[in-house]
């Protein structure tokens, strides 16, 4: 495996492609407040499948197209989403082999560290949040990981990236 | 991994990977210069057109599916209904002409009265149609991103409104796209007047797309539910009497100066489509102050 050429990148960028596309999507009324940080869980996923190729680099770069995309400050989801990124590195053995469920747990955690550090930012800067409804992003995330991860995986699997 | 012993494999579970470590400081140092310099000086604004073209592709990926369905629901909508459309909005264009008429007599005599007090008036001069490219889902910035630029004569501080009201004021201009602040945002201030009595005061944002908070308004002040809201023209940017809101409710606290007001936008600020934005003069005030001081030496 690990003398192969790495295979299948064109899956990873459109997954990350579609994960913009449906960060773009309006959702009706209170949904909305709930909606999940896509591109952070696709993030989170191909850390944990691929820690070899997908790490801290490309979490940042991923994180800068983020806040181009949403007119935020340069840098401020690239750091956010850089630490997901190392945590996630740094634990996907323990979380690979948990069950759904309970990888869930550990995602809501990665996400809430995000929700946190971004606002932390946007606090920093003149715009401090203003009720807790800020971190309702972080529980719909946990709420559609296993979702995410069976989609991902069966498409990992094959197209056989690796 | 299977040939492994139990101790081994906890070891391995639980093992650091010590690059990581000095990576995600190596890119969190750059995040924060970035931040930094991005909060504090215009360095990065070229950096940032640029970037923003490259990523302008992927907004029209985003709206692909919607305008694909729309294109669609018109062109496959049957012959009867489009008949009726069509003859509703006949009706509706000859209504608005009748206006009109009744608008161009007005304007013509506004502008002789003001000509007679020797008073400015701005007529806008022209109508850019935007839009709408994306929206901050950041549920405390009200911003949006529409598909005009520097490109298409976009500024930063041109007014935005669209069929209802003032929607908000640009305030960033890159080549082929522009970010807009809505009014309803928490750090966006509105200068006002009711329409019914002429009180002056502020409209400011609450971060609610229903809301707009209006302060200092005395308590024995004539404020009534319902009352229009419109731009007063002052602070410049605004050109005068384009509706903002209508009040929804007030309250009198005998304990505080000042009357609890909350207004309603008129213009449907979480379902924009299609915005316009006036280019009333050249911009007068330009945010960078080197300018200011090379115009006056000029002439």
């Amino acid at each position: 495996m690990t003398t192969a050429r790495p295979t299948g990148r064109w899956v990873i960028v459109i997954s990350f492609l579609v994960a913009f596309l449906l960060a773009g999507v309006p959702l009706p009324g209170e949904l909305q407040r709930f909606r999940p940080d896509w591109v952070t869980m696709v993030l989170i996923y191909w850390c944990m499948a691929l820690p070899h190729r997908i790490g801290i680099g490309v979490g940042w770069s991923v994180g800068l197209l983020l806040d181009i995309g949403r007119g935020a400050l340069l840098g401020q989801h690239a750091l956010a989403l850089a630490v997901v990124a190392y945590l996630t590195l740094q634990t996907y053995r323990r979380i690979r082999v948990a069950p759904l469920w309970q990888q869930a747990f550990s995602v809501l955690a990665f996400l809430l560290v995000e929700q946190i550090l971004i606002f932390w930012i946007s606090g920093v800067i003149g715009y401090p949040p203003r009720d807790w409804w800020y971190l309702a992003p972080a529980i719909g995330g946990m709420a559609l990981w296993p979702l995410l991860f069976v989609i991902l995986r069966d498409a990992r699997r094959y197209f056989q990236v690796s | 991994m299977a040939t492994l012993k139990p101790s081994r494999r906890i070891r391995y579970l639980f093992a650091v990977n010590p690059t990581a470590v000095l990576r995600l400081g190596l890119w969190g140092a750059l995040s924060i210069i970035l931040m930094t310099v991005d909060h504090r000086y215009q360095t990065l604004d070229d950096m940032r057109d640029v970037l923003s073209t490259m990523v302008y592709p992927l907004h029209y990926l985003v709206r692909l599916p919607t305008d694909a369905s729309n294109w669609l629901s018109e062109n496959l909508a049957n012959r009867d209904a489009l008949l009726e459309e069509n003859s509703r909005l006949r009706e509706k264009q000859v209504f608005l002409n009748v206006q009109l008429q009744r608008l161009t007599v007005l304007e013509a005599e506004n502008r002789r009265l003001r000509s007679l007090l020797e008073s400015a008036v701005n007529t806008p001069e022209r109508v850019l149609i935007a839009e709408l490219l994306a929206v901050d889902f950041d549920p405390y910035r009200h911003h949006i991103l529409l598909n005009r630029g520097r490109r298409h004569g976009v500024y930063v501080g041109q007014p935005v409104l669209d069929q209802h009201g003032v929607i908000g004021q640009i305030i960033r201009a890159d080549p082929l796209t522009a970010t807009a602040i809505l009014i309803t945002d928490p750090n966006h201030a509105l200068p006002i007047q009711i329409n019914r009595t002429g009180v002056r005061t502020l409209a400011l944002g609450t971060g609610d797309f229903q809301k707009l908070e209006l302060p200092h308004i005395p308590n024995n002040e004539d404020v009534k539910v319902g009352d229009l809201l419109v731009t007063s023209g002052m602070g410049g940017r605004f050109p005068r009497g384009y509706p903002v809101g209508t009040v929804t409710t007030v309250e009198f606290d005998p304990g505080s100066p000042f009357a609890h007001i909350i207004a309603k936008p008129v213009a449907q600020l979480d379902r924009i489509r299609e915005v316009m934005l006036l280019e009333s003069e050249p911009p007068t005030l330009k945010p960078e102050p080197g300018s200011a001081v090379a115009t006056v030496q000029a002439p």
